[in-house]
């Protein structure tokens, strides 16, 4: 009783399993909403579809989903991380500020995603291991974070950052820009973590039952202080982008990111309580929140309307998702 | 007479699955009426339909000679039904009062919440029940016991002439279970007609007038109980005949060589002191009442919970009991009281939680999950364990509750094991899945390892265990074995008797 019927059927009775299947995952219903906007805005913008518009826009959503691969990982394991906003605010002005100081750009990055890591850590061991609520651990260390990189600039941007260093947010590659391909790199390295390795496994399993997990004897502490490690990481990957890009860095940055990287994370499919989601999932939402941004943009529609018309199309997009999935 | 209720003739089908056919049954007023059945053989699916959950595809509801439509749960509710589900409805933090009267609280002439009133009413509920619980204290803190005959008493209020106890007792100790009994007698004296559902037979011997058997949704026996045996109904609920519920097979303890030896072990710096000594292939019993202390001994074993001192030897080797994942590594596993809430991971599918702690076994040089090998792994697992289910994929939600005890089992079977703890095993399990599981737990001493099992139920307990430690109060009063272990001498020193 326990082999899959693989009746041997018509290539179209498969095709309708693989349909079955696929509709099951959790970036289906995502996948179809991110066709439906994006269709519907070629149709209202002429210039939405040209080349130069869509890269325009992949890059423009690039931090924004990079922050949302950590944020993906805080939310399947059934926490959150607030603080990304100003950690990469942080990250980018001490690479800024150490590059100025003299030193090489290649150690002032280093030391830069090593410090949105260990910020991100700090958040992972009062979750982990003090057993505090997620919410409660970032939204205090969001301060901590903020007020820390204003401390250091004394509030002002830091800028005269070398010329090299604008390769990361202004650089590009065989045609294709360096944030985009940093962006492609993260989403890789998570998509590899979530579906291919053990860790990815437990990290599913932790938001679907934690307890159940702990019992059966996975180290699920050592898992969540990974988790916003990782998520602290991403963050500052953003923060260099941004920083780069930018040329300077700015201390205030990243203020509402988190709220968009959430955004992101459940337009993608994923449950806010955990154990569901997909990385891919996370892709298809940041780009649909960069497809409205723009194209809202092109439109000309107030950028005090968009705020609202953002707001209403993901409540209907959760609205639908939570219905499929009850 | 015409009976209270009157179900006749019920079918219904689900996509695919054909539920009930053809189901028929009365309950008088005043009676108690045993619904038995092995899991999925429908009873859970009839009473969804007499408390308008579902609706028959065919038959008619009769209530008091009149054929009742309902559309709902509130319909049913107005027709004098009440439901005690197994999970329950009550809200934890606030009181009983609050608890009975939520949604329809009583008001005074002001429009505020008439307190005192409903003081009263529940009085005069509890009275009525002949129990006696404290009305303003969080539900939270009361025993399940109270908490299930608060659920009663709501349901009484809300004028229930028919009531539905959904497996009442698979929570309760059995002098709880005792209690319930008695209020259902005060009940039957009342008028109030009950459908029972339980899968222990005694139960169903001490406490039912009439017995109807499900079997694969149709309606397979319907009597007087005092006409039948439990073995004849065990018969017909299982379409054969389980003969030897417990598999014959003893270990030689006093020759087998100590695996897991407890020199002492505190849970807490003040607590009591435990020592006990667990032979290779024995199943060792931990009996006693519910919250004497068993769980909480298990839980330090697997280093859930870390014990304030221990000192414990694996083999001649002292271990430590730091983490369920140092357990792993020294070859002791926990399956837990709670399935669902404690043993699996809801939303994934059979494979991934058999493979859940065995995922190192799948990955190679590189980090990355081999998954053809852990497919055909886990559905190797699947079949040793005798699994029912479609595919490995198949969402573990979605399987009865034998099945899913099967599939946290199949998990410890990954690893070589040496010492298994089982935390009420056969909770909430049909008698088929049962017996599979008792076998189970023999071929695996047969094999070498340890089982330590806690269990309130004593025929599972006398029929299987090779010792028994007794608990109480958090100590172990007794360990019993050989001619020393029975029922009475169990329930002696588990009710703090002095040592016989």
């Amino acid at each position: 009783m326990n082999q899959l019927a693989s009746t041997p059927g018509s290539a179209r009775q498969s095709l309708k399993m693989r349909l079955a299947r696929w509709r099951r995952t959790p970036v289906f219903y995502p996948l179809i909403g991110f066709i439906v906007v994006f269709l519907a805005m070629g149709l209202i913008n002429d210039n939405f579809l040209s080349g130069s518009n869509l890269a325009n826009l992949v890059r423009q959503s690039s931090i924004i989903a990079i922050i949302a691969v950590g944020m993906s990982l805080a939310i399947l394991t059934g926490g959150i991380d607030l603080s990304v906003g100003p950690v990469m605010a942080l990250s980018g002005t001490l690479m800024a500020g150490m590059m100025v100081a003299g030193l090489p750009p290649s150690l002032a990055i280093v030391l830069g995603l090593l410090v949105g890591a260990a910020f991100g850590a700090f958040n992972g061991v009062f979750v982990a291991f003090a057993g505090m609520p997620p919410i409660i651990v970032t939204l205090a260390t969001m301060g901590i974070a903020r007020g820390l990189g204003l401390i250091y600039t004394g509030g002002y941007p830091i800028s005269g950052l070398p010329e090299g260093f604008a390769f990361f947010g202004r650089g590009s590659v065989a045609g294709i820009e360096t944030p985009i391909l940093i962006m492609i790199a993260v989403y890789a390295v998570g998509y590899v973590l979530l579906s291919h390795t053990s860790t990815g496994r437990y990290l599913y399993a932790i938001g679907g039952n934690e307890e159940a997990t702990r019992l059966s004897g996975i180290r699920v502490s050592r898992y969540k202080l990974l988790v916003y490690t990782l998520s602290g990481t991403t963050a500052a990957i953003a923060g260099l982008i941004l920083t780069s890009r930018l040329m300077s860095g700015q201390p205030n940055a990243g203020v509402g990111f988190e709220l968009d990287a959430i955004a992101a994370v459940v337009l993608g499919g994923a449950a806010i309580t955990g154990g569901r989601g997909m990385i891919l999932g996370t892709l298809v939402g940041a780009m649909l929140l960069g497809v409205l941004n723009n194209g809202l943009n092109l439109m000309g529609v107030s950028p005090y309307l968009q705020t609202v018309i953002k707001g209403l199309i993901i409540l209907l997009a959760i609205y639908i998702s939570r219905k499929r999935t009850l | 007479m015409t009976p209270l209720l009157s179900l006749r003739h019920i079918s219904k089908s689900f996509p695919g699955v054909k539920a009930l056919q053809d189901v028929s049954l009365d309950l008088h007023a005043g009676e108690v009426h045993a619904l038995l059945g092995e899991n999925g053989a429908g009873k859970s699916t009839l009473m969804k339909i007499l408390c308008g959950i579902y609706r028959q595809d065919e038959g008619d509801i009769i209530i008091d000679g009149k054929r009742c439509e309902f559309h709902g749960y509130q319909d049913a509710l107005d027709s004098g039904i009440g439901i005690i589900f197994q999970e329950f409805s009550l809200i934890p933090d606030l009181d009983a009062v609050d608890n009975i009267f939520l949604g329809r609280e009583k008001r005074n002439r002001l429009g505020l919440r008439d307190r005192r009133g409903m003081v009263a009413e529940a009085q005069r509920l509890f009275e009525r029940l002949k129990v006696s619980i404290p009305l303003d204290c969080p539900i939270v803190e009361l025993s399940v016991a109270d908490q299930q005959f608060i659920e009663i008493a709501k349901a009484l209020s809300l004028d229930a002439r028919i009531l539905v106890l959904d497996e009442p007792t698979a929570t309760l100790t059995p002098s709880e279970a005792d209690h319930l009994f008695s209020i259902m007698r005060e009940l039957r004296k009342q008028e109030v007609g009950m459908v029972f559902i339980s899968h222990h037979m005694e139960e169903i011997f001490t406490i039912c007038d009439h017995v109807t058997v499900m079997r694969d949704g149709e309606k397979v026996y319907d009597g007087d109980t005092a006409s039948t045996t439990p073995d004849d109904l065990i018969e017909k609920m299982v379409g054969r005949r389980v003969d030897n519920l417990f598999p014959e097979y003893r270990c030689d303890a006093d020759h087998a060589d100590v695996v897991l030896d407890i020199e002492s072990l505190r849970l807490d710096p003040g607590g009591p002191e435990y020592s006990l000594k667990l032979h290779r292939g024995e199943i060792l019993g931990f009996a006693g009442l519910v919250g004497s202390g068993r769980t909480e001994l298990a839980m330090g074993l697997i280093g859930a919970t870390r014990p304030a001192h221990a000192k414990v030897t694996m083999e001649g080797k002292p271990i430590k009991l730091r983490h369920p994942a140092t357990a792993l590594e020294q070859g002791i596993g926990l399956l837990p009281e709670s399935r669902k809430t404690q043993g699996l991971v809801l939303p994934f599918s059979c494979r991934d939680n058999i493979s859940l702690n065995n995922l190192a076994q799948f990955q190679g040089a590189l980090p990355f999950i081999k998954r053809r090998q852990e497919s055909s792994t886990a559905a190797d697992l699947m079949n040793s364990v005798r699994v029912k289910a479609p595919s490995p994929e198949t969402p573990v939600d979605n399987l009865s509750g034998g099945n899913q005890q099967k599939v946290v089992i199949a998990r410890w079977l990954g690893h070589q094991c040496k010492v298994l703890i089982f935390d009420e095993p056969t909770r909430g399990i049909d008698v088929g899945a049962k017996s599979e599981i008792y076998a189970l737990m023999k071929e695996l001493t047969a094999q070498g390892v340890s089982i330590i099992m806690i269990s309130s139920e004593l025929p599972e307990v006398l029929g299987l265990c090779d010792r028994v430690a007794v608990f109480y109060q958090g100590r172990i009063a007794a360990e019993l074995e050989g001619e020393h272990l029975s029922s009475q001498s169990i329930m002696h020193h588990a009710t703090g008797g002095l040592s016989a």
